[in-house]
C-alpha cells in the first residue's frame, strides 16, 4: 500500500467534489440554453394569445396555455383544503400510533406511485366509472390526487417549525384546540404551506402523463366551456407538435417548451420569494 | 383564611416515572407562593398540574385531588377553558407571538370574546383592556405610541412584561411563573421582582424558582420540592432561618443541588 500524502488527497478530493457539483449544473445550462436558443425567436405576444392555426403548424398555443392554467386552478381547489386540513388533523390531533401510521405510509406510497399510473387510474375512476368524461373535472382531480402528497408533507413541515411556546401560550390563555392552531399555529406557518403548494401546482402543470388520459385534447378549435369539457394543455401540446405532426417547425417546439419552462420557473420562484421573506421576519 | 388552592395527595406519572408522589399543600391567596428544588424534582410538572397543562403531554396521568375556590378541577369533565382564563401562566422564556405589541395583549380577550368586568353596563373594549393590561406591567408610558411595533423587537425584560399583561388581559385570579426570570440579566430580574410584589395584592402567585434569594425576597411561604415529594413547607422566614427537615438546610444552604 502506497501512502499518498495527505496534501495530494486533499487537493484530489477537492477536484473531485467540486467536479461533480459542476456537473450538476451542466444538463440544468444546457437545458436553459438550448430552449432558449431556438425558442426565444418564436416568443411573442401574438404567439401566447392565437390560436394555432394550419393543422398546429403555424400560430400560437393560447387554448394550450389556458388549458394549463385551468388544470392548476382546479388542482388547487381540490388538492389544498384537502391537504392542509389532513395535514393539520395528522400533526396536531392523530395520536401516534395505528390510524396516523397507516395513513403515513399510505402517503408515502401516494408520493411513490409513477405519474402514468394516476393517469390511468384517473381514467378508470373519473373519466369512466363516474362517467365525467375527458373533462377538466377529471383532469384536475387527477392532478390534485398526485399533488396531496407534497402539499401534506409541506404543510405538516410548516406546522412544525412553529415553535411548540405558541401552542402552550395559547392554551394557557384558555383557548381551545382549534382557536390555537388558527390562530396561534397557522399564521406562522402559512408560508411554508404556500412555498409546499405553489411547487406541487407547479410540478402538476408540467406533468403529461396524469393528463394524457383525463382530459387533454390532441386540438380544439373552441376554448373549454365548463369544467365537463376537454382541453388542451400545454406539456401534451408539446408532446403533439414534437412527435405527432409532420413538419412543424422547430421554433415553435421550442418556443412551447420556452413558455412551459417559464411557467413553472415562475411559480418556483414565487414560492422561492415567499420562502425569502418569510425567513427575515422570523425572528424567534 | 380558606386557602385558594387545595392539593391533596397529588400523584403523577409520565409513563413509568413517578414524577410526582403524592404532594398536598394549601396555596393562600393574594401571596407569593414559592416553590423550590434541584432541578427534575417536579417544580415544573407540580405548577404544570394547576392549570392542567400536563393534558397536552401524552402518557401523563395524574392522580388525588385539587381544588381552586372549592372547585375541583382534575375530573374529566372539568371545564380547562375556565380554568385556564382563571389559572394563567408564564413560561421560563419570554414567548410574545410575532405579532405587534397590541395584538399580542388583545389575543386572549379575542379569544374569549372581549368580556371583561362590566362597569357600570358596559363591557371595556379592546383598546381599555390593553391599556390596563400593560399599564399593570408599567409598559404603557414607554409603549403606548408604538402598540403596533413588533413584540419581537422588544428587549427581553419588556417581552416578559409583555407575556404577564397578555395574562392579565384575560382576568386571571392565579398566576402560575415558571421561573420567569430565568432568561433574564439581574438587573431585569429585579424589576420583575418588583412587579411581582406590586401584583399580590390582587393576585394569587405561585412562582417556580432555581434562584434561592429570589424565593427568600419575594414570597410569603416557601414549598421545597426533592424527588418528586414535597419535604417542607411554610413561612418562607422560617423555611430559610429554622428550617425542620434536614434536606430543606442542605439545600438551602447550599450543601447540594
Amino acid at each position: 500500500m502506497i501512502r499518498i500524502n495527505p496534501r495530494i488527497t486533499e487537493k484530489l478530493a477537492f477536484a473531485f467534489l467540486f467536479f461533480s457539483t459542476l456537473l450538476i449544473l451542466v444538463p440544468v445550462f444546457l437545458i436553459l440554453v438550448l430552449i432558449f436558443k431556438d425558442g426565444l425567436p418564436a416568443l411573442s405576444w401574438e404567439f401566447l394569445a392565437s390560436y394555432p392555426r394550419l393543422g398546429m403548424r403555424a400560430g400560437g398555443i393560447f387554448p394550450a396555455l389556458l388549458g394549463t392554467v385551468y388544470l392548476a386552478a382546479g388542482t388547487l381547489v381540490f388538492s389544498l383544503p384537502i391537504g392542509i386540513l389532513g395535514a393539520i388533523y395528522l400533526s396536531e390531533y392523530a395520536k401516534d400510533h395505528g390510524f396516523k401510521r397507516v395513513v403515513e405510509v399510505a402517503i408515502i406510497n401516494l408520493a411513490g406511485v409513477p405519474s402514468v399510473v394516476y393517469g390511468l387510474f384517473g381514467l378508470g375512476l373519473f373519466v369512466i366509472f363516474l362517467k365525467f368524461g375527458a373533462s377538466l373535472l377529471a383532469g384536475s382531480l387527477t392532478l390534485g390526487i398526485m399533488s396531496l402528497p407534497v402539499i401534506i408533507t409541506s404543510t405538516r413541515e410548516a406546522l412544525g417549525t412553529v415553535p411548540k411556546s405558541f401552542r402552550e401560550v395559547s392554551l394557557a390563555l384558555g383557548a381551545t384546540k382549534w382557536q390555537t392552531i388558527r390562530r396561534a399555529v397557522l399564521p406562522n406557518a402559512l408560508p411554508g404551506i404556500l412555498t409546499g403548494t405553489i411547487l406541487a401546482l407547479s410540478r402538476a402543470a408540467g406533468e403529461t402523463a396524469p393528463i394524457l388520459f383525463t382530459v387533454a385534447a390532441f386540438y380544439l378549435p373552441k376554448l373549454p366551456q365548463s369544467i365537463f369539457d376537454q382541453a388542451m394543455a400545454l406539456p401534451y401540446h408539446l408532446y403533439v407538435i414534437s412527435t405527432q405532426v409532420p413538419n412543424v417547425k422547430l421554433s415553435i417546439q421550442y418556443g412551447t417548451a420556452l413558455v412551459l419552462i417559464l411557467l413553472v420557473l415562475a411559480m418556483n420562484i414565487v414560492a422561492i420569494v415567499i420562502r425569502a421573506r418569510f425567513r427575515k421576519r422570523k425572528l424567534w | 383564611m380558606n386557602p385558594k388552592i387545595s392539593v391533596k395527595n397529588l400523584h403523577l406519572h409520565y409513563g413509568d416515572f413517578h414524577a410526582l408522589k403524592g404532594v398536598s399543600i394549601e396555596i393562600r391567596p393574594c401571596r407569593v407562593t414559592a416553590i423550590i428544588g434541584p432541578s427534575g424534582c417536579g417544580k415544573s410538572t407540580f405548577l404544570r398540574c394547576l392549570n392542567r397543562m400536563n393534558d397536552t403531554i401524552e402518557g401523563v396521568k395524574t392522580e388525588g385531588l385539587i381544588t381552586i375556590d372549592g372547585e375541583e378541577i382534575l375530573h374529566t369533565g372539568a371545564d380547562l377553558i375556565r380554568l385556564r382564563k382563571k389559572v394563567g401562566m408564564v413560561f421560563q422564556r419570554p414567548n410574545p407571538f410575532p405579532l405587534s405589541i397590541f395584538e399580542n395583549v388583545a389575543f386572549g380577550p379575542k379569544l374569549h370574546g372581549v368580556s371583561g368586568p362590566k362597569k357600570g353596563g358596559r363591557a371595556p373594549s379592546l383598546e381599555e383592556i390593553v391599556e390596563k393590561s400593560l399599564r399593570a406591567v408599567n409598559l404603557w408610558d414607554e409603549l403606548k405610541d408604538l402598540l403596533k411595533d413588533s413584540a419581537l423587537r422588544l428587549s427581553l425584560e419588556q417581552q416578559q412584561r409583555l407575556c404577564i399583561a397578555r395574562l392579565l388581559a384575560v382576568n386571571p385570579e392565579v398566576l402560575l411563573m415558571d421561573e420567569p426570570c430565568s432568561a433574564l440579566d439581574p438587573v431585569a430580574t429585579l424589576r420583575i421582582e418588583e412587579l411581582i410584589h406590586e401584583m399580590k395584592k390582587d393576585y394569587t402567585i405561585v412562582i417556580v424558582t432555581h434562584n434561592m434569594q429570589q424565593a427568600a425576597r419575594i414570597s410569603g411561604e416557601t414549598a421545597y420540592f426533592y424527588l418528586g415529594e414535597l419535604i417542607e413547607f411554610g413561612r418562607t422566614d422560617r423555611i430559610f432561618t429554622s428550617p425542620e427537615k434536614k434536606e430543606t438546610e442542605d439545600y438551602i444552604t447550599g450543601r447540594f443541588g
